[in-house]
């Protein structure tokens, strides 16, 4: 079938497009050139309308035990958001963390086709990707979390060389199914097993000597010498405590120049300053991210509401979990492998330090100016749930609507950020690039987040609107592989995405010490660890698409 | 579907005569909860043997032979076409059919909520009963839990609250803690302390023979202890000598030990907790390992459950609808609620009008008996004091058809192998067959 999309405002920043009148055409699924005799089945007239490519989430906690254990914990939650069955889409539950299929429905609804789950614990991903194959419609992938496994700080205590380290970090990837990988807390989680209670870049885990600086170091030449696409993922150390903006200034000079993400930046960009102890780091962190080619962030913005914060991060959840709202929380050490812990959270615009932590979230958007390198999230759902985007967008885009909205949050936190000083709107090329172009990019899709030809035809249609909220959060139509599945804001046909990995190389005789450790200490078998691809595809709605390394 | 009987019983004949025997290593247990993944067991057409690794749970349920092959109604044989289509007929009008049992890998359960999702059901796992303890704590106040693998490689002391660990699982001493650790020079130097129920037999003595602490007391007892044992890790005051039979002292000693351990892990089984409110108790345990941990030093809470799909169904149901697996569709929606969606009940009470029984895992666990249309696909091998209208038997997850299944830590989904070819539809299939056909 060919179909044509026609005389829409094109905003396609991976062909350098931004905002001109072009026809698009879809056969089989992807977008090609103009055809010789363009007879099209079926037309569609955009003129006037937007139309991006299908938006990708970069960060997004879809999958995995963790986002089930934050589910479990609020049933009061999902009451206030119950969702009916329909005759094409299964019931479910909303807000905060919704189940697997509303994710999938929701999503597309707001114009994304493809998210990624950030934190797949290696012995958690078989869960993870069982969830993310209950998500419909969207393409999704994983980063594999290492950094507090016994394996690795065990491999670094005993100096073996950074290639024994690449072979495990891509036999990891490989059996986990992962496109990326993330580092967590570096170190963090084994130490709290340890009873440590903190873990500075360079203070040492007490049982193996090594430092979050040394984990970060070994995990982020790995990628580059494994050449996966995505640079290493890290949510960082001291997760929410005043003063880390240090802690991240000094992770970013100490990684060298290797290419590093740092994801919900937010939470790591707090100085120490004024009467309450707390205050805006932005702006030294978006100079650093400026000067620093080699570093990419994602902001992880807070939005006022209750949310639930589900993170890897055991030891820094633990401390936290004296915020707790309401007063329920869980936290988890987990295989020799990693941790967890789940806090529900409500941000106040009346609490001081929500209402800058909100301030500082978007300064950092504003203040850093290149949009290739800066990623729209809020950490879904820890800052605030994925649909809450369109808002989001809208304070980005509209100084006035922002202004708007400091002029309500806690007045001392309205005299610590320099919000109101900053004139910068987002236009919409700069949009589709942070959620569309640039994703694609950071994660290596190379035929997703574009619109020339042979680009998947993931595309979203909206009717422009000075109201951006409005506009984000109701398009007119979303194709996701050329395939009709959602108008005027509402799904009309369910269809399946992809899972995106990548498989980069290592040597087989890697599974020889890792079989021996597998025998003595894990309570699995090395042959039942890993996930086969039939466990994916055998629901007969599953595939994997394999991207090449670099 | 009626081809696929067919294909089972020539399948059946086939292995029978051709007497193909082949031993499986490295074989996975969806049976006792704690994630076996050793056994080997022979293959001999259709029967199978456990040769290593095997143990009271979970031996038995690998060698249960399979009896049924055919569907019937009303106790008659029929092609598993016509059964699906008598089940369907049978759901079709109803207005709050039950879904009891919810027994199988995480595809039946796929299965199962998209049945009941379909025809306004309401979705009870067997052992819900006993898991609420959990859930009501769990929802209310949160836990610090741990998995398996920690407990092997630093648990230095283990503290089990009214619990037949060894009958639960016969080989949790063995794979988890007389046995090499990471973190510990010698493990057999590790505490038991069994605070309750004393244990049914030696696997809790460890290797030197070190036998467990026991303090008993009447399992009703135990919210009573359970409170001064969390009082005096707390410090406060207690002015009684003894509760429940236990010496105050010996409580302190346990108290003191907890807080003296690098790495103590609290074990429970919800299901055991056999009194009015027992989520009173597992939310006083939960809160202790709480305050151990803010008092420099580390412990963590460790539920036993899991057995035959428990885990499996209220970590898919999670998923699915947001809420574990005692959940109603009947207003196009799920709603959780942990007593009013009692199946029991329902049925008891007459606000059920149908019962969908599902159990690919033990022959044992039949339906409750009741006059409403009842609709059973259940492991090969069941009987029934009174015939369902239809019978379904299916493969069993783990042994007729790969599938995955939860271990009690919640966090490891185990694959689980195909053992042999015997022909037999998965739950999946025959509960996405019936909503088909609806």
């Amino acid at each position: 079938m060919l179909i044509k999309l026609t005389g829409g405002t094109v905003y396609d920043p991976a062909a350098g497009v931004a905002g001109q009148q072009q026809d698009i055409y879809i056969q089989d699924g992807r977008i090609i050139n103009p055809p010789a005799e363009a007879k099209p089945d079926k037309e569609y007239d955009l003129k006037g309308k937007v139309v991006m490519s299908g938006a990708i989430d970069m960060h997004t906690h879809i999958g995995g035990g963790k986002g089930n254990i934050a589910r479990t914990l609020l049933p009061e939650d999902h009451r206030a958001d119950p969702v009916a069955r329909t005759h094409i889409c299964r019931s479910g539950c909303g807000h905060a963390m919704p189940s697997t299929f509303v994710t999938g429905y929701r999503y597309a609804e707001m114009g994304y086709t493809t998210g990624f789950e950030p934190a797949l614990l290696p012995v958690n991903a078989r869960q993870a990707h069982m969830e993310m194959g209950d998500i419909p419609i969207l393409d999704k992938g994983g980063y594999v979390m290492l950094g507090s496994d016994d394996y690795l700080l065990r491999m670094l205590t005993a100096q073996k060389d950074q290639k024994a380290i690449n072979d495990y970090v891509a036999w990891t990837m490989q059996s986990a199914k992962a496109i990326g990988v993330k580092v967590v807390n570096p170190g963090g989680i084994n130490a709290f097993k340890f009873n440590q209670r903190k873990l500075d870049l360079d203070e040492q885990n007490t049982h193996y000597g090594i430092t979050p600086r040394e984990i970060l170091r070994v995990l982020a030449t790995a990628i580059k010498e494994l050449g996966v696409s995505h640079p290493l993922h890290v949510h960082g150390c001291n997760l929410g405590v005043p003063g880390n903006m240090q802690t991240t200034l000094d992770t970013i000079q100490g990684i060298g120049g290797l290419p590093m993400h740092l994801t919900h930046i937010q939470f790591h960009s707090y100085g120490t300053e004024g009467d309450f102890k707390f205050s805006s780091g932005a702006a030294q962190i978006a100079e650093a991210i400026n000067l620093n080619k080699n570093i990419t962030i994602d902001v992880g913005q807070i939005l006022f509401g209750q949310t639930v914060t589900a993170s890897g991060d055991s030891m820094r959840q633990h401390a936290n979990h004296k915020h707790a709202s309401p007063n329920k929380w869980v936290t988890m050490d987990i295989e020799c492998d990693a941790g967890c812990g789940v806090v529900p959270f409500k941000y106040k615009d009346q609490n001081f330090v929500n209402a800058l932590q909100w301030a500082i979230g978007l300064e950092t958007f504003l203040l850093v100016d290149d949009p290739w390198r800066i990623f729209l999230t809020t950490d879904h759902p820890n800052g605030a749930p994925f649909t809450s985007y369109p808002h989001l967008i809208r304070l980005l885009m509209d100084k006035s609507f922002r202004n708007d909205v400091l002029a309500t949050i806690h007045p001392e936190a309205q005299k610590m950020t320099t919000l109101a000083s900053i004139d910068r709107e987002y236009s919409l090329q700069e949009i589709a690039i942070m959620t569309r172009a640039g994703a694609a990019k950071l994660i290596g899709l190379k035929d997703r987040g574009g619109l020339s030809a042979g680009n998947w035809a993931d595309i979203t249609v909206y009717t422009d609107n000075p109201n951006r909220e409005q506009m984000f959060e109701k398009p007119d139509y979303v194709f996701k592989d050329g395939e009709l599945v959602v108008v005027d804001g509402k799904v009309v046909h369910v269809t399946w995405g992809t899972t995106h990995v990548v498989k980069p190389d290592f040597d087989p005789s890697v599974e020889k010490g890792l079989k021996e450790y597998f025998d003595r200490y894990l309570t699995m078998k090395l042959g039942n660890f890993k996930i086969s691809d039939d466990e994916i595809t055998e629901d007969g709605r599953g595939s994997i698409t394999v991207h090449p390394t670099v | 579907m009626g081809l696929l009987v067919q294909h089972c019983l020539e399948t059946i004949y086939t292995k029978l005569k051709g007497s193909l025997m082949t031993e499986i290593t490295e074989v996975p247990s969806p049976f006792c909860g704690i994630g076996t993944d050793d056994l080997t067991i022979r293959v001999d057409g259709i029967s199978l043997k456990v040769i290593e690794n095997g143990c009271a749970v979970n031996t038995p349920l690998f060698e249960q032979a399979i009896t049924d092959t055919s569907p019937r109604i009303n106790g008659s044989p029929v092609s598993l076409d016509a059964a699906v289509n008598k089940a369907a007929e049978l759901l079709k009008n109803t207005k709050l059919p039950v879904i009891g049992g919810c027994a199988s890998d995480v595809n039946g359960m796929r299965g199962l909520l998209a049945l009941a999702d379909r025809c306004g059901a309401v979705v009870d796992n067997m052992n819900f009963v006993g898991a609420r303890n959990n859930f009501l704590a769990l929802q209310d106040s949160g836990w610090m839990n741990t998995t398996l693998a920690e407990v092997k490689n630093r648990c230095d002391l283990l503290l089990v609250i009214g619990s037949d660990v060894e009958a639960f699982a016969p080989r949790f001493f063995e794979r988890y803690l007389w046995t090499e650790a990471m973190f510990l020079e010698d493990s057999s130097q590790r505490q038991v302390i069994y605070l309750g129920k004393a244990p049914s037999g030696d696997a809790s003595t460890s290797p030197n023979g070190n036998k467990a602490q026991v303090f008993e007391c009447g399992t009703a007892d135990l919210p009573e202890v359970m409170a001064v044992l969390r009082a005096l890790v707390k410090q406060q005051p207690i002015h009684a000598e003894s509760v429940a039979g236990i010496a105050v002292a010996d409580l302190k000693a346990i108290a003191d030990q907890l807080k003296a351990a690098n790495y103590s892990v609290v074990t429970w089984a919800a299901g055991a907790l056999t009194f009015n409110q027992a989520e009173l108790t597992v939310q006083m345990l939960s809160e202790m390992v709480k305050d151990i941990n803010n008092q420099n030093t580390r412990c963590s809470g460790l539920p036993l459950a899991g057995k035959e799909g428990d885990q499996t169904a209220n970590q898919v149901c999670g998923w699915t609808t947001g809420y574990p697996a005692r959940t109603r569709f009947s207003r196009g929606y799920p709603e959780y609620d942990p007593f009013l969606n009692d199946s029991r009940e329902l049925l008891a009470n007459g606000e059920a009008d149908a019962l969908v029984w599902v159990h690919a895992f033990n022959v044992a666990s039949v339906p409750p008996v009741t006059d409403l249309p009842t609709i059973v696909v259940g492991r090969s091998g069941m009987t029934f004091s009174k015939e369902p209208d239809v019978f379904i038997p299916v493969g069993t997850p783990g042994i007729d058809h790969a599938g995955h299944a939860y271990r009690m830590d919640n966090v490891v989904a185990i694959r689980l192998k195909k053992l042999r070819e015997s022909g037999l539809p998965s739950t999946a299939e025959v509960l996405k067959a019936i909503e088909q056909a609806l």
